[in-house]
């Protein structure tokens, strides 16, 4: 939920972006447009908590990110956002399935929500591995030495461990051809589907939207001057 | 958030590994830089603890007038050249004072394949004492007694496998093996006895009797054979074999409590130009000016440990641009920028305290293999101990400068992660 939203660059002359009101639903898909230069990274460097907002706020599963101080605010990201960016999401040193346990690791809260659903991080990781099409084999290898296509689903099974209450998916298939393009959107709707995950799927790309329960269009939503978003 | 240790070793060590290449060569910089600075420190200690034992028990050594440091240099060390002889007159004069308990004899200036013949008299063995006053021991054989017998220290035997029986040959002048002189080969020694080592200069010397000294020089003159002449050893026994002159005398006194009697008296002797020192205050003297250079080595060994450690900081934060990426991911999964800085610090500390083991190692395999070979051609024994307190707190400036160092890359991290966020804008 974002309510009253400016933010300006420090620096910067005018607001990178003035949002009044936009939110997701628990649960709910939405196709956020945004050609670049809209503000889509500061944007999402606010949900994250990463960037805080001059004004107005910004509430994820009912927290106001800017009453956290920093370190819980890092902490509350990794225990109820997952990320998923349109390339190099992995470390490279990492193992596939070191990469998608990592969650888990830095966030006591997923790895709890598992043994509360009665299975371990690494069979979860399993089975989303298994749901995303990757082949068991690859779990072992390094993360630097999947195809784009695998290392985009690794990123989707990494966000989705531990069942967040939110996905942001900042153009996740831009980097693939358009036959995975499909077939990676509908693993991600289904798998944040069955996680109960609310999914925000940002992309310029509007030929992807028909997917989803609501489309939103990030130029209409931003007051401020196009311009100064970076 | 804090940072949980368990995760961020896990990541640290995996990126070490993803890049062990590039951190193993800064770690072997850092562990040679260490090794440098370990070795200079354990040698140091160890060639002052051999220098300060090479003699006691002397309370005085004499000499022609000249400083007390060339002074003990010459006679004890076996370093340089007197510049001057003093008469064997004066050596009974200062025999024949009332404190005075015993004088030992040093003639110095012949040398056999590099070692230093030194001719005194059986006095010697009895009175010449090293460390905590050891005195010689004979590893086989006995005392020279007659004219051309000859006692080797210890490395001399084993350098050239010498046996008692054997038969060597003096060339004239203190030449190192090479730069040979003429030689006394008219007049060969017999190898009567060996001595135990000592790790003193005596291992390096071949002791004859003064007599022995006088023997191969009769039918000399002016350091070189008399054209023309040449007396058998047979009959050189008849002539006048009483040393005139000798290079220096140690000297025992009944009472320490007279020796700055003793030595004043020495030292303003009207009938000929003499110096009387104190080996142990000389000795000090003579550590300090040797200090100088080895204060000056180990500053030259800690510039090297900051130049390995400065490689490897230089390492971490150019690895850390191509690293932005993975930094920006790791802030995205929920690291707080300080989780980033712990984990680039950590990585540099683990490469340099790798760095600073594998240094260790290095001293220790070095001392291991090269010790018995420093000890047999420097008499310098170096220790395998545990490092010693001055080794400790070498340690522990390096580790305290790679803690220091560490901070650099880790700071740049978080630099780039509050900068970057979890977007990074190339």
């Amino acid at each position: 939920m974002v309510q009253g939203l400016r933010f300006r660059w420090p620096g910067a002359a005018a607001d990178c972006l003035a949002v009044e009101d936009f939110r997701l639903a628990a649960g709910e898909r939405v196709f956020l447009r945004g050609p670049s230069g809209s503000g889509k990274s500061t944007l999402l460097s606010l949900i994250g908590g990463v960037l805080l907002p001059d004004a107005g706020t910004v509430a994820v599963h009912g927290q106001d990110l800017a009453a956290l101080p920093a370190g819980r605010r890092d902490r509350y990201r990794a225990d109820h956002v997952g990320f998923v960016f349109q390339l190099f999401n992995l470390l490279p040193y990492l193992s596939v399935l070191d990469n998608i346990l990592l969650p888990c690791r830095f966030s006591p809260l997923r790895a709890r929500r598992l043994a509360e659903a009665a299975t371990t991080p690494v069979d979860e990781a399993l089975r989303l591995a298994a749901r995303l099409d990757l082949d068991a084999a690859l779990l072992g290898r390094n993360a630097a030495a999947l195809s784009v296509g695998q290392q985009q689903r690794v990123a989707a099974a990494r966000a989705l461990i531990g069942r967040p209450a939110l996905v942001v998916a900042d153009e996740p298939t831009s980097a693939l051809d358009a036959d995975r393009q499909q077939a990676f959107l509908d693993l991600l709707l289904g798998e944040c589907a069955a996680a109960g995950a609310a999914l925000l799927f940002v992309s310029h790309d509007g030929r992807l939207a028909g997917h989803f329960d609501r489309v939103a269009d990030l130029a209409a939503l931003n007051r401020a001057d196009a311009g100064a978003g970076r | 958030m804090k940072p949980r240790f368990g995760l961020l070793w896990h990541l640290c060590w995996r990126s070490i590994l993803n890049r062990r290449l590039s951190v193993a060569l800064t770690v072997v910089a850092v562990g040679l830089s260490v090794a440098m600075l370990i070795g200079v420190e354990r040698l140091r200690s160890d060639a002052r603890a051999a220098f300060a034992q090479t003699i006691s028990g002397t309370d005085l050594v004499v000499g022609a007038r000249g400083g007390g440091a060339q002074l003990l240099l010459y006679s004890v060390f076996h370093i340089g050249n007197a510049s001057n002889e003093i008469s064997w007159d004066s050596v009974q004069r200062i025999a024949s004072m009332p404190q005075v308990d015993w004088v030992v004899p040093l003639a110095l200036g012949d040398s056999h394949r590099g070692f230093r013949v030194v001719g005194t008299t059986a006095a010697y063995f009895e009175h010449y004492r090293y460390g905590e006053r050891r005195s010689l021991a004979f590893a086989e054989g006995r005392a020279f007694g007659d004219v051309f017998e000859t006692v080797l220290g210890a490395e001399v035997a084993a350098r050239h496998g010498y046996r008692v029986g054997d038969r060597i040959v003096l060339s004239h002048g203190a030449g190192a093996d090479g730069t040979r002189f003429a030689e006394h080969a008219d007049k060969p020694f017999t190898v009567v006895g060996i001595l135990a080592r000592s790790g003193t200069p005596v291992d390096r010397s071949v002791l004859v009797s003064l007599e022995g000294i006088a023997a191969i020089h009769v039918d000399w003159a002016g350091g070189a054979p008399i054209p023309g002449l040449s007396i058998a050893p047979e009959h050189v026994r008849k002539f006048d074999l009483r040393p005139k002159t000798v290079t220096a005398a140690l000297v025992g006194l009944k009472s320490r409590i007279a020796v700055f009697r003793v030595q004043r008296a020495i030292n303003t002797d009207t009938a000929e130009p003499l110096s009387a020192v104190l080996p142990g205050a000389t000795l000090q003297e003579l550590w300090n000016l040797v200090g100088m250079a080895e204060q000056a080595l180990l500053a030259v060994s800690a510039l090297v440990v900051a130049v390995g450690l400065a490689g490897l900081v230089a390492v971490m934060v150019a690895g850390l641009g191509e690293r932005r990426r993975e930094l920006a991911i790791l802030r995205a999964l929920g690291a707080g920028p300080r989780q980033v800085f712990a984990l680039l610090a950590l990585e540099s500390l683990a490469a340099s305290a790798a760095g600073i083991a594998l240094g260790l190692a290095l001293v220790y395999g070095a001392a291991a293999l090269a010790g018995p070979w420093l000890q047999a051609g420097y008499g310098v024994a170096l220790s395998l101990g545990w490092p010693g307190a001055a080794e400790l707190r070498l340690l522990a400036a390096v580790f305290a400068a790679s803690l220091l160092a560490s901070v650099l890359p880790g700071l740049r991290a978080y630099r780039y992660s509050l900068a970057d966020g979890m977007t990074i804008r190339i």
